[in-house]
């Protein structure tokens, strides 16, 4: 599909309309003429137009929907189709969120169920669907380690321990957070280097560690081995231990990380809980945390403030205040409509569903694993997570970089894995393959795989001059940031309001 | 299950490919003492029980479907064209993430650059970012930004009562851990005058509302040549359908403008997901956080779209981002840049005249009321602030049981506004409506 798509502007024609609306059905009032605008560069366009300029546009996507998504660290598993529906039931999606909280209970009882679920799967005392993203949660999770050292009077800690291969989210939350990272070595087996910690948690920094940032498994998609090691040094040295929890697709049901000893963790659930990415958000970046943090959760949080009398009733939900709040993170409630989604998926599955979605995450990961190890590099080769990294050098190949591999991949109708990440492995393909896909898929991608290291020998202008059967070619990046156009503003001139 | 699609056979021959005789074996690394524990969440339902369950939740709301509503403050019931949730139902919109890779993300890159040529359109500024996660968190985010500009020099935020009360609660859970002052909003009663008489040279910036949380036009006429005077940057949270009608913020001379796009074509969803829209003049363009979209071409030399300024975000410069966020709310901006195109300029601006000729209306007529009182001292859009003859809550616990949500009570936020409700009115109020909310608070007065 090689058609080049107009901007809705180009196809604008002066006079044209997409909505029919109503007349005005009150006296009509004097505009305050001072204030008013007599230009507005909107485009003009009628419904039809706007429907296929709008999905010609989604024809030139790749989407879960379309295939295979081996993203790591993205988890882009099957999104239900069911949870759309139930998100947009009127009750729902046509709640206001400054409602009287009497006229809000049914909503509620998703939040507070959704929160103890959450709780459940990760053993902690307390979950708020507050943050609106993954970051946002780190954020959400760092205020709190922060304010927790601060209430005690330990105001000398301001220091965040984050291992070499995390996710560059961690590094930049603890500098919004107005604190200071100390980076952690790997050793050769992709774990944490745990002599150097032993040397920061028993050094100078000591007084100074507020906290950990660690992501489990890692983002070499490998469970740490030294976690309660690890997890015992910072205690000991007065830091709390924070968990990324990007991966727990790999987790549940196999391990709590409350109580590993974590004291609190983030849940993205458009990964793990398969709210859908949205071609990149809404999400909800919810946080766990132990009795320590509780008192810190951002507000508002959902608790019962009045209990049933009878066993088969609700009781009176209402949003509460933890005493001592970080604050806010957003206006109102939290990406609301993510909330019904993940309570939808979670009850499609139950406790014993879960633990089976994290055992064939885990499984089809290793299964691809065990079929590529002989034809490409894996630097860390033992028993993976949901996800492994492939180091993308091929022997008699040596132009061919993981780049390559993945336009390559885009002609095989399969979306590449992530590059260059995690950043310690040169020329990293992370590839998480999820659980809800099927053998013949995981073999038609290992096949491909295996065709781009031949074709990679053979010929490779095949793959460096790749895709060759996208929209569009490889881009020009260098000439985006340079010469930047943001908008399409020559074309907007001269819209005068009729 | 129906989202797992192994068979018996095929788990055993995935297992034998590895070389490990069942699944539990590849979790060795786990910590032997708190592997694979029990959880306890209900066991599973069928798609028609938890479509039955929550319908059942869903209906238990008093919502929009059933009642007729008059509240705003910060999240808006307008009319949504049925083209839009179709467009956003399409699986390789919502399905797809971040377009990482650009040669099979074409799509949410060009409507994304579409949705950010819009909005600078409407705000009158050279550059608008993907979107942040809502209006607040994009007033932090312009926090930010004006400190980077000046250098963190100047550690003093100027912020307008004016602003949503969440908003301003946000920008300073956001910035807890900066060297930052805020002044303007302590006593909840500070206008335009007295922020201009707060600015100094250690002010990075000065931010109001446009319109303000009680519906009002401020006059903003001398505010940027003031703000500039000193050196700081001039902010407008502004609500985008007010823009349809009232001069554009780059007229008003801001330097960055941020809002909530919920407006455009999103539904009140309790709050969310929602977008926060950010757009800003092109001298600061590289200081900007979130994910943008530009124009490049392909190796052919065809147009095409690719996200851009990458080396400012967290993925690349780690510690030195001066945000960690990585999303945006994408799919929410897909809806505004659907919603935008459905409109056009002459759409968006009925609609527009729509809420504030009914705004007006019902305000006209609330006032000829005994013991309500309209504050008609300055210009308004489509809310307005009414002093009531009892509490806020009394008269919307009255006004519930006649199929009416009231206004917002202003007192929960702003102590001297005691029995001041809010009242919003848009294009989805009939004349029925509001002929019977008159009617009813009559009968309260």
């Amino acid at each position: 599909m090689k058609y080049n798509e107009p901007l809705i502007y180009e196809i604008s024609s002066p006079g044209r309309i997409g909505v029919n609306l109503p007349v005005c059905d009150v006296p009509e009032s004097e505009l305050p003429a001072d204030l008013i605008r007599d230009e507005l560069g909107l485009p003009e366009v009628g419904e039809l137009q706007v429907v296929r300029h709008f999905v010609k546009l989604s024809q030139l996507n790749y989407a879960i929907d379309k295939g295979f998504y081996p993203l790591g660290s993205c988890t882009m598993k099957y999104n239900p189709k069911i949870n759309e529906d139930v998100a947009r039931y009127t009750g729902f999606a046509g709640l206001h969120p400054m409602n009287d909280e009497d006229s809000i209970q049914g909503a509620l009882h998703v939040m507070y169920t959704l929160q103890n679920w959450l709780a459940e799967v990760s053993g902690f005392d307390a979950v708020s669907l507050h943050p609106a993203a993954g970051a946002h949660g780190e954020f959400a999770g760092i205020l709190m380690i922060r304010k927790y050292h601060l209430d005690r009077g330990d105001v000398s800690r301001t220091k965040i321990l984050v291992p070499n291969s995390a996710h560059g989210t961690n590094p930049a939350t603890v500098t919004m957070a107005g604190m200071t990272v100390i980076e952690l070595p790997s050793d050769h087996n992709g774990d944490v280097d745990l002599e150097a910690l032993r040397a920061v948690c028993e050094g100078p920094e000591r007084e100074h560690i507020a906290g950990m940032m660690i992501t489990v498994p890692s983002t070499l998609g490998l469970f740490e081995r030294g976690i309660l090691k690890i997890i015992d040094m910072v205690h000991q040295a007065g830091g709390l231990m924070y968990m990324d929890g990007a991966n727990m697709n790999a987790l549940m049901g196999i391990v709590k990380p409350g109580e590993l000893g974590f004291d609190v963790m983030h849940y993205n659930l458009h990964k793990t809980f398969s709210t859908p990415h949205g071609g990149g958000g809404p999400g909800c970046g919810a946080v766990g945390v132990n009795s320590k943090l509780k008192p810190f959760l951002p507000m508002p949080w959902v608790d019962i403030v009045e209990p049933a009398d009878h066993e088969d009733e609700y009781p009176l939900y209402g949003f509460v205040k933890p005493e001592k709040t970080i604050g806010r993170l957003k206006a109102f409630h939290g990406n609301f409509g993510m909330h019904t989604r993940a309570y939808a998926y979670i009850r499609a599955y139950g406790g014993e569903g879960l633990f089976e979605v994290s055992k064939h995450a885990v499984l089809n990961a290793n299964y691809v694993r065990s079929q590529l190890k002989d034809t490409y590099k894996i630097p860390y080769n033992r028993a993976c997570g949901h996800e492994f990294v492939i180091e993308a050098h091929l022997d008699g190949a040596e132009s061919i970089h993981a780049l390559d591999i993945s336009k390559r991949l885009m002609d095989y109708g399969i979306h590449p894995p992530t590059n260059y990440f995690p950043l310690i492995v040169p020329e990293a393909l992370l590839i998480e393959p999820t659980e809800t896909e099927t053998k013949e898929t995981l073999d038609e991608f290992i096949d491909a795989m295996k065709q781009i290291a031949r074709e990679a020998k053979e010929n490779p202008s095949l793959l460096t001059s790749a895709p060759h059967t996208m929209p569009v070619k490889r881009l020009d990046e260098v000439r985006a940031a340079k010469q930047l156009v943001l908008c399409c503003a020559p074309i907007m001139k001269g819209g005068t309001v009729e | 299950m129906s989202y797992i699609p192994h068979t018996d056979i095929e788990r055993q021959q995935m297992l034998a490919a590895i070389g490990v005789t069942t699944i539990e074996d590849l979790f060795d690394a786990v910590p032997a003492s708190h592997r694979f524990p029990k959880l306890a969440i209900p066991a599973a339902l069928s798609e028609m029980e938890i479509a039955a369950e929550m319908q059942a939740l869903a209906e238990s709301n008093e919502h929009a479907g059933d009642f007729a509503l008059f509240r705003g403050a910060g999240a808006y019931h307008h009319f949504v064209p049925s083209v839009v949730n179709h467009i956003l139902m399409r699986g390789e919109f919502y399905t797809a993430y971040t377009p990482y890779q650009p040669e099979m993300s074409q799509g949410t890159l060009q409507a994304t650059y579409e949705y950010q040529s819009m909005m600078c359109a409407l705000t009158g500024m050279d550059a608008a970012n993907a979107s942040h996660y809502d209006g607040a968190t994009s007033l932090a985010e312009a926090v930010t930004v004006a400190m980077e500009v000046t250098r963190y020099k100047r550690n003093k935020i100027i912020l307008s009562p004016g602003i949503h009360p969440q908003y301003r609660e946000v920008v300073r859970t956001y910035h807890q851990g900066r060297d930052l002052s805020i002044f303007g909003d302590e006593t909840g009663q500070a206008k335009i005058q007295d922020l201009i008489a707060l600015l100094d040279e250690n002010t990075a910036m000065l931010a109001v509302a446009y319109p303000n949380f009680f519906g009002q036009i401020e006059d903003l006429k001398i505010l940027a040549q003031k703000v500039h005077a000193v050196g700081a940057l001039l902010v407008i949270v502004a609500n985008p359908m007010a823009l349809a009608l009232f001069k554009s913020p780059g007229d008003l001379g801001a330097d960055m403008v941020v809002g909530e796009g919920q407006p455009m074509g999103v539904g009140l969803q309790f709050g969310g997901p929602y977008l926060g829209y950010f757009a800003i003049r092109n001298e600061y363009v590289r200081k900007i956080a979130g994910r943008i979209v530009g124009e490049t071409v392909d190796m052919d030399g065809k147009r095409a779209f690719v996200m851009t300024l990458r080396p400012r975000e967290q993925d690349i410069r780690r510690e030195k981002a001066s945000s960690n966020i990585c999303t945006n709310q994408g799919l929410m901006a897909l809806a505004a840049a659907v919603y935008m195109s459905l409109m056009g300029k002459n759409g968006l601006r009925k609609v527009a005249e729509l809420c504030y000729h009914k705004a007006h209306y019902a305000a006209h007529q609330i006032d000829q009321l005994p013991g309500f009182q309209v504050d008609r001292s300055l210009p308004f859009f489509n809310e307005f602030v009414v002093k009531c003859p009892r509490s806020v809550q009394s008269i919307n616990d009255s006004l519930i049981a006649d199929g009416i949500i009231g206004g917002y009570d202003l007192g929960n936020d702003y102590p001297h506004l005691q029995d001041h409700m809010l009242l919003c009115v848009t294009e989805m109020n009939t004349k029925a409506e509001i002929d019977t909310l008159v009617q009813k608070l009559g009968a309260l007065s």
